[in-house]
């Protein structure tokens, strides 16, 4: 059980962490300054298992892995959104950060909300209003990548074309 | 038969793909730059095998360069440590990434480039596909050679009509992603076509693809034709034959006709790119700051646009105007035709080519409570530095005339 930490729609790779930070890789530099200037509450007060819950479009802007590295060093959980910008629903995936498309949650669930996610079944349950809500199910191919803590780990195990089999 | 995505797709994979469908292909080139190559080589240590084909590595240094602190300078030393010690060929400290590659000939129509960079989109100008992605996956096609995709459904923008004397491809692109929004093109492939986009010279092209970004779109293209193949055998060491790949009987999501001979100069107003005006309901608003440069407007022509405005005048004293060749091959091109010396006359300071300002690290920062007029592709909060300024993004020329009076003019005015 974690807390929700709500954002809005098109959330932009600059929102979540200002290019002038991107000078450094290691994920905890990074979650120090993760959403600064939008929520700079955040990177303070985030505790292991809490959610950061999104709108439209999330994670919209730069190619920056930076971007998602930063709320995996945060030690949030997961990231629930209605849907996603397709470079970072990538790098979210490839370097392991759960995400999960719910766009019933991201409407419901606000600021504060205790909330608790089975990352394997999609199931999303709202304490504090009582709701359960269920996120869509991510196709096959990026659930192996999922399953293997992200697309390195992957590598690692198996050839690429094993992806597609 | 399909849309140009699935065309350049099916070529690729040996058989008919379809919108929605996951492919896994050979890509052509694998971009990427000093701000995200080094993520990419964590990620290549991590995975502990070999590079597949040292000749398909194009790095570039053009974010944070020359360094403008010793965290930049390190990530500097680890990307040149890296690529002594891989034997790799293809260094480039000649400017912005997007334009290096089509001037040194990595872009070819039908071919596959994925650049470590969000506007990679803008090799989708000479016909081929190009998309951004994180640093890991460029490491993962380092290693394999090869990049999934998922294809997808596409969008078509048909452009009729003539622009009007100051209406520029910028100004288009603008009116277009305000009409789209920022998420109107997520997921999509978005084809430019239509005669306005066959009568344009490639610098103006490219503004589509660049922009494609903005509005969400995996790729953005534009189907090679002559103007194409003569820009690649005339200005880049490119060499045929090429394959001419076009739509066959596509059948698109969408089909967007718009007449250009409406569309007045066009500002995206701070702070998203779909906060889109015509000119006309912003003319007057005091700026801080005129930035002409990035993968978006910085070619020689623009700068030509902006020299030709400014001849024998001077910017606003209030005003810092920074025009930023996108490359040096362009720098020098300026530098031959007395662009420069027009520029650094009329007040403008002219610096080395890169991507320093557009992103807010160096080379142009604006304070708390600035404003600058750009040629810019991105205007997010904070985007050249203070969160308390403003970017506006408009035409070289809307630059230009802004430089001149130190409030967001009409280039019409001056023209």
């Amino acid at each position: 059980m974690g807390k929700a930490w709500k954002f809005g729609d098109n959330l932009n790779t600059d929102e979540i962490i200002p290019g002038r930070f991107n000078i450094t890789i290691d994920p905890l530099e990074l979650a120090k300054n993760v959403f600064c200037e939008i929520k700079p509450e955040y990177a303070k007060g985030v505790r292991p298992g809490d959610v950061i819950v999104g709108g439209g479009n999330f994670g919209c802007g730069s190619s920056r892995e930076h971007a998602p590295i930063a709320i995996k060093g945060s030690q949030a959980k997961c990231v629930i959104a209605s849907s996603y910008a397709r470079i970072f629903f990538r790098n979210a995936i490839n370097i392991g950060l759960p995400i999960l498309e719910c766009p019933e949650a991201a409407n419901d669930v606000e600021e504060g909300d205790e909330v608790d996610v089975d990352l394997t079944s999609g199931q999303i349950i709202n304490a504090t209003k009582n709701k359960t809500y269920q996120a869509h199910p991510l196709p096959d191919f990026v659930l192996k990548i999922a399953s293997a803590g992200g697309i390195v780990s992957f590598l690692k195990e198996h050839d690429i074309q094993e992806l597609m089999s | 038969m399909g849309t140009l995505v699935e065309e350049i797709f099916s070529r690729k994979a040996g058989r008919r793909v379809k919108a929605g469908e996951i492919v896994l292909l050979d890509v052509d080139y694998i971009m990427s730059h000093d701000n995200t190559t080094p993520l990419a080589i964590k990620a290549f240590r991590e995975i502990g095998k070999p590079i597949r084909d040292k000749d398909r590595i194009v790095i570039h240094f053009d974010h944070a360069y020359p360094a403008p602190n010793v965290l930049a300078a390190e990530n500097h030393r680890k990307i040149l440590d890296f690529a002594k010690e891989q034997e790799l060929p293809h260094l480039y400290k000649q400017g912005v990434c997007h334009q290096v590659m089509i001037e040194e000939g990595y872009v070819t129509p039908g071919s596959i480039v994925i650049g470590a960079d969000s506007h990679s989109n803008t090799y989708g100008a000479m016909g081929a596909f190009g998309s951004g992605f994180g640093s890991t996956e460029i490491a993962v096609a380092w290693v394999t050679g090869k990049c999934w995709f998922k294809v997808p459904e596409t969008i078509r923008i048909e452009l009729h009509g003539e622009a009007q004397n100051g209406v520029y491809s910028k100004d288009v692109m603008i009116c277009i992603a305000g009409l789209l929004g920022m998420d109107g093109a997520t997921y999509r492939s978005v084809e430019f076509g239509g005669e306005y986009i066959d009568n344009l010279p490639v610098h103006e092209r490219i503004v589509f693809p660049n922009m494609s970004t903005e509005i969400g779109a995996k790729c953005g293209l534009i189907a090679a034709d002559e103007v194409t193949i003569n820009y690649l055998e005339s200005e880049t060491p490119a060499r045929g034959p090429f394959e001419r790949i076009v739509p066959v009987n596509p059948q698109y999501e969408r089909v967007i006709e718009i007449d250009v001979s409406i569309i007045a100069p066009q500002v995206a107003c701070h702070p998203d790119v779909d906060n889109v005006k015509p000119l006309e309901e912003v003319k007057g608003l005091e700026v801080h700051e005129v930035y002409i440069g990035t993968c978006t407007n910085a070619r020689f022509e623009d700068i030509e646009i902006v020299a030709n405005m400014l001849k024998g005048k001077k910017v606003n004293p209030f005003v810092r105007v920074i025009v930023t060749p996108a490359s040096e091959r362009i720098y020098r091109k300026a530098l031959k035709n007395g662009l420069i010396e027009i520029l650094m006359d009329a007040g403008c300071t002219v610096t080395a080519t890169g991507c320093g300002a557009c992103i807010g690290r160096h080379g142009g920062i604006l304070a708390p409570g600035e404003r600058a007029l750009t040629t810019m592709n991105r205007n997010f909060i904070g985007r050249m530095g203070s969160p308390l300024s403003e970017v506006y993004l408009a035409s070289p020329a809307t630059a230009a005339a802004t430089a001149l009076t130190g409030r967001i003019t009409d280039p019409r005015e001056y023209l």
